[in-house]
């Protein structure tokens, strides 16, 4: 077992993990932070992004030992004092999810993409959404939540 | 799916993540952006008894400008070479290439020396590589790209051998270069790519480098000969399309057959040459 620290949504936690953990398992099922979801395990859903030190990232191609030191958002860290955050509104706004299984990653992905580059274009936006899965809505109500948010900033 | 389990070692240094590979043999494997490997573990394609971490090793990411070449070190992650100036201004194919490599997300974690090492004949960096004639910085010694991937997943490098850096030739006004490709989705695998570089003297090709990637083993240098001497037109960029085309087999897959792969592969080759031809003349084709 290797020791991990880490400080999740300004929360900090230390475990004992097996290395072979990866980072989506230690937040679900040791930490119980099931907002992060789990869809391919292999990198290609997105349903699993969370944001390592800044970096949106996935967390089913991560070690948790890996994390050890860092800093990690989850989509329950979004929302603060009760308010929604604006993506979370957007999405709210356009029917931007149904399901919700993808929602979670796709938020975390996109709160990065903006803190980046403030006013992506359209095509950036659907560049960024080529890396997550999405059975329900069609992408287009997502491509308009996060440009509603993009633009507005 | 859950990876086998196997010992964790966090490398300090890149000596220490040497000795540790000489001394576990062929069972460990070197973990950098994860971005294939986990997956591969993921699915117990890859069983190692050990995984030496080298994400902490200091002194891997570096990008700097040393005898023509941008010199970027193995563990610069593929988001930071993107937002990188001097990568934009002066390799520009290897700008190109980075948001063709998988999505947003994973290239924050994936890193160019990972992506060179893992090898898949389908990725845009060992062929923008191979186009450019650059090559592969390792702990024993410097390995021109044409000669370090040997086939799909595999390269020269010997089992305790680290890649430390990549050194990509800069591009000279008068340069022109291109890589395209065609992938089902952004972001997936390409069937078919290619990359060209070439040089423009007084109006005509003075240089011509053509790779294509996906539809072999590795990313294959290709005859540009044709090319040399004078201005391009319409015909000379066909007829090598169609020579680099008839010159390739790929296997089919779910995707595509071999003749649609090989076709796909003619048109993608006169795009990227007429690409670059455009970019260092500013006339197109």
């Amino acid at each position: 077992m290797t020791a991990v620290g880490v400080t999740i949504n300004g929360r900090t936690y230390s475990e004992d993990v097996e290395p072979r953990l990866l980072l989506s398992d230690f937040l679900r099922h040791t930490l119980g932070l099931t907002g992060t979801h789990v869809g391919c395990e292999h990198g290609v859903c997105g349903a699993c992004t969370i944001r390592l030190d800044g970096d949106a990232v996935r967390s089913c191609l991560l070690l948790a030992v890996q994390a050890d030191g860092c800093t990690i958002e989850t989509v329950e860290g979004l929302a603060t004092n009760g308010e929604l955050h604006p993506l979370q509104e957007a999405f709210r706004e356009h029917h931007a999810l149904q399901c919700g299984f993808c929602t979670s990653g796709i938020l975390m992905a996109a709160a990065s993409l903006l803190e980046q580059d403030g006013t992506p274009a359209r095509e950036e936006i659907v560049d960024m959404l080529s890396g997550h899965l999405c059975r329900c809505t069609g992408y287009e109500p997502i491509v308009d939540a996060i440009a509603e948010v993009a633009n507005a900033s | 799916m859950k990876p086998v389990p196997f010992t964790y070692v966090r490398a300090e240094s890149v000596e220490h993540a040497v000795e540790t590979m000489r001394a576990h043999g062929g069972e460990a494997k070197l973990l950098a952006g994860g971005q294939s490997l986990v997956p591969a573990l993921n699915m117990r394609l890859a069983r190692p008894t050990m995984l030496v971490d080298l994400n902490r090793v200091p002194g891997l990411d570096r990008i700097d400008e040393k005898n023509g070449d941008i010199r970027i070190g193995a563990l610069v992650r593929q988001s930071t070479a993107e937002r990188t100036r001097l990568v934009r201004e002066r390799c520009p194919l290897l700008a190109e290439s980075l948001p063709l490599v998988g999505h947003f997300v994973t290239r924050n974690r994936g890193t160019i020396g990972g992506s060179i090492a893992h090898a898949d004949a389908a990725a845009e960096l060992p062929l923008a590589l191979v186009a450019l004639g650059g090559s592969v910085i390792t702990t024993l010694r410097t390995i021109s790209a044409a000669e370090f991937f040997v086939g799909h997943f595999t390269t020269v490098l010997t089992e305790d051998e680290l890649v430390v850096a990549t050194a990509w030739p800069r591009t000279y006004p008068g340069e022109g270069s291109a890589i395209v490709e065609f992938a089902p989705r952004h972001g997936d695998f390409a069937l078919a790519s290619s990359a060209c570089v070439l040089r423009v003297e007084d109006g005509a090709v003075a240089e011509a480098r053509l790779a294509v990637g996906s539809v072999g083993e590795r990313p294959e240098l290709v005859d540009a000969e044709r090319l040399l001497g004078s201005t391009l037109d319409d015909d000379r960029v066909r007829s090598v399309g169609a020579s680099a085309a008839a010159a390739v087999d790929p296997p089919p897959n779910l995707h595509g057959s071999p003749a649609y792969r090989r076709a796909l592969l003619g048109t993608l080759v006169e795009r990227a040459v007429g690409t670059a031809w455009a970019r260092a003349t500013g006339k197109s084709v």
